[in-house]
């Protein structure tokens, strides 16, 4: 498989990175050339192989539901680039 | 007459232990010692952030824990850590412009464990961009280069990634050893391109709690020292069970320190024949027949085995890490943490942050991720690679059965290259660097990379061995041995001071 230039503006936008219309078509080539090396996978017989859930058997471990950690908006928020009243702030999301 | 700075600096974390507990020298002389070489090491940009004050203040707590008899197995002993790893209060940016100012508010599990048992942070190492890559070109404070350069050449090289940093550092001898991550390979890569050893344990032996997050299903920490006992040393800190991450296992730590030096004798070693590589160099086949010499002279047994699904780890890889990555990235969104770029929306706001905080690799990644997890690809790539990836653990699965202890290969495929030389328009060349360390990731087993000898040009070379779930202990006795016969590896040319 291979993707065209508009492919490419998708899964840009999918991805929420945006991009030039210079490095559309560079962007092409490298993403081609990865799944052009991804596609010998194909030639690979995995009819009834299970996939891989997890490389070490284990129990997802469950703990007690309760409140053990938090409580520190302020430590929370420290990194934020925009912060108000103890709440993350971001541009106007609803009209 | 406290000995000179390079006396303190040569020494393994096996021996600066020993003196500071015989009192030789205290962990400030030591803490100091270092700082003097990092300074002068500036050429090298191993480090991306030296923490001198805070290194002082934590040798200066740990020469009042040896007087008062309260030292811990690594106290006073200077490491520094791969700017993967959340250190409280210490600026970590995973080598990312998105990260530049974040500064934790937590610490790592793995880096608490090393400080309770009394070592001392020097600063944070530099490694490719969240880890990505295979040469520390793609860090957003540039390149670090290698200690180690070709006989008669001035030409920098790479020190080999994504802890390249860490690497470099080791081998340059400015820190006593490192913390690092492997994902692919990014620990016994950058090992053997610096003849250090590098040690990817089992997925799940260590915390990945407070590491940055590249592709949480591969994703290891492990340490990169000078020595098999030193890393022996370093490991029994950081590994051990953690509640804050649901994939640690819950199983004692061994004491390493006591297999470095354990008989071999009876161990049958697998060669897999599928890792005689196309194009595979006549000095990586030398080395890698050298070292089944070195074990079967321990009375070692050495057994050609066969890994048939080998050759389908890395494109696999290359899926299943790169789907992971495009999920784990997402929170770098400009909101909770990191550079925001304002836009006219809030996905405006999100494309511009993302597009401006994040490198080439970084974006390329993300974009391949997002596409084979878009709707109607999933199955054709992620749950395709997902099944294989099942293949190659059955392939271990069925040697180990059959009798085999561990298996020896080469650790790469090359030595070390030049800066710039594989940056080409085909990020798939990069990739072929970790043909021989990414099935151990992708099947969960641990690996050691050890030093065994140098190239034509006088680079070294490294030997990988690959052990059973949570059969670290084989891995040091069987490292030990190569090192033994091998001889340890220093830079002499001490150019960049």
């Amino acid at each position: 498989m291979s993707v065209d230039q508009a492919t490419v503006r998708r899964v840009a936008h999918l991805a929420r990175i945006a991009v030039t219309e210079d490095e559309v078509a560079h962007l092409q080539g490298e993403l081609n050339a990865i799944l052009a090396f991804v596609e010998q996978l194909g030639e690979v017989d995995t009819t009834g192989v299970e996939p891989m859930t997890s490389v070490i058997p284990m129990k997802l471990p469950l703990r007690e539901d309760v409140v053990n950690d938090g409580g520190y908006a302020e430590r929370v928020l420290a990194n934020a680039p925009a912060a108000e009243d103890g709440f993350f702030a971001v541009p106007k999301v609803v009209e | 007459m406290s000995p000179s700075h390079r006396d303190l600096t040569r020494l393994t974390i096996t021996a600066a232990r020993e003196g500071l507990s015989q009192g030789h020298f205290t962990a400030t002389e030591l803490a100091q010692a270092y700082l003097a070489a990092i300074e002068a090491a500036g050429d090298l940009n191993a480090y991306v952030l030296a923490t001198p004050e805070k290194a002082l203040e934590m040798a200066k707590a740990s020469d009042a824990r040896f007087a008062s008899g309260e030292a811990g197995p690594l106290e006073g002993i200077p490491l520094g850590i791969k700017d993967m790893f959340a250190t409280e209060g210490v600026r970590t940016t995973a080598c990312s412009n998105i990260l530049k100012n974040f500064v934790p508010p937590y610490e790592s599990t793995v880096t608490s464990r090393l400080w309770k048992d009394g070592a001392v942070l020097l600063g944070k190492l530099n490694q490719d961009e969240f880890a990505m890559g295979s040469s520390t070109e793609s860090s957003a404070f540039g390149a670090a280069v290698n200690p180690w350069r070709r006989a008669g050449s001035s030409q920098p090289l790479v020190p080999g990634g994504s802890s390249g940093g860490s690497a470099a550092a080791v081998a340059a001898q400015i820190c006593a050893g490192a913390a690092g991550t492997d994902t692919g390979g990014s620990i016994r890569q950058p090992a053997a391109f610096t003849g250090t050893v590098g040690i990817k344990p089992t997925y799940g032996r260590c915390s990945r709690w407070g590491v940055v997050a590249y592709a949480s299903s591969l994703d290891q920490a492990g340490p990169i020292a000078r020595s098999v006992n030193d890393a022996a040393l370093l490991l029994r800190s950081m590994a051990g069970h953690d509640p804050k991450d649901s994939t640690s296992v819950d199983l004692p730590v061994p004491d390493y320190e006591e297999h470095c030096g354990a008989s071999v004798r009876g161990k049958r070693i697998g060669i897999p024949k599928e890792y005689r590589v196309d194009g595979m160099s006549a000095e990586i086949t030398a080395l890698w027949d050298k070292g089944a010499d070195m074990l079967r002279e321990a009375g070692a047994e050495i057994v050609e085995i066969s890994l048939p699904h080998t050759r389908y780890a890395l494109p696999a890889y290359y899926i299943v890490a790169l789907a992971e990555a495009s999920s784990n990235l997402a929170r770098y969104d400009g909101v909770r943490y990191g550079e925001r770029v304002s836009g006219r929306d809030i996905v405006d706001m999100y494309e511009k942050t993302r597009a401006s905080g994040f490198g080439d690799e970084v974006r390329r990644r993300i974009m391949i991720g997002t596409y084979v997890l878009s709707a109607g690809y999933y199955d054709a790539y992620y749950l395709k690679a997902q099944q294989v990836r099942t293949l190659i653990k059955r392939d271990f699965e069925t040697v180990f059965a059959e009798g085999i202890d561990a298996v020896l290969a080469p650790a790469t495929p090359s030595p070390a290259f030049g800066i710039g030389e594989k940056s080409g328009a085909d990020p798939v060349e990069m990739y072929l660097q970790d043909v021989f360390t990414v099935t151990l990731n992708m099947a969960g087993l641990p690996g050691i990379a050890v030093p065994a000898g140098l190239s034509s040009d006088g680079l070294p070379l490294g030997l990988q061995l690959i052990g059973r779930p949570f059969g670290e202990e084989s891995l040091f006795a069987l490292g030990q041995v190569i090192e033994e016969a091998a001889g340890r590896f220093e830079v002499t040319d001490r150019w960049w001071e």
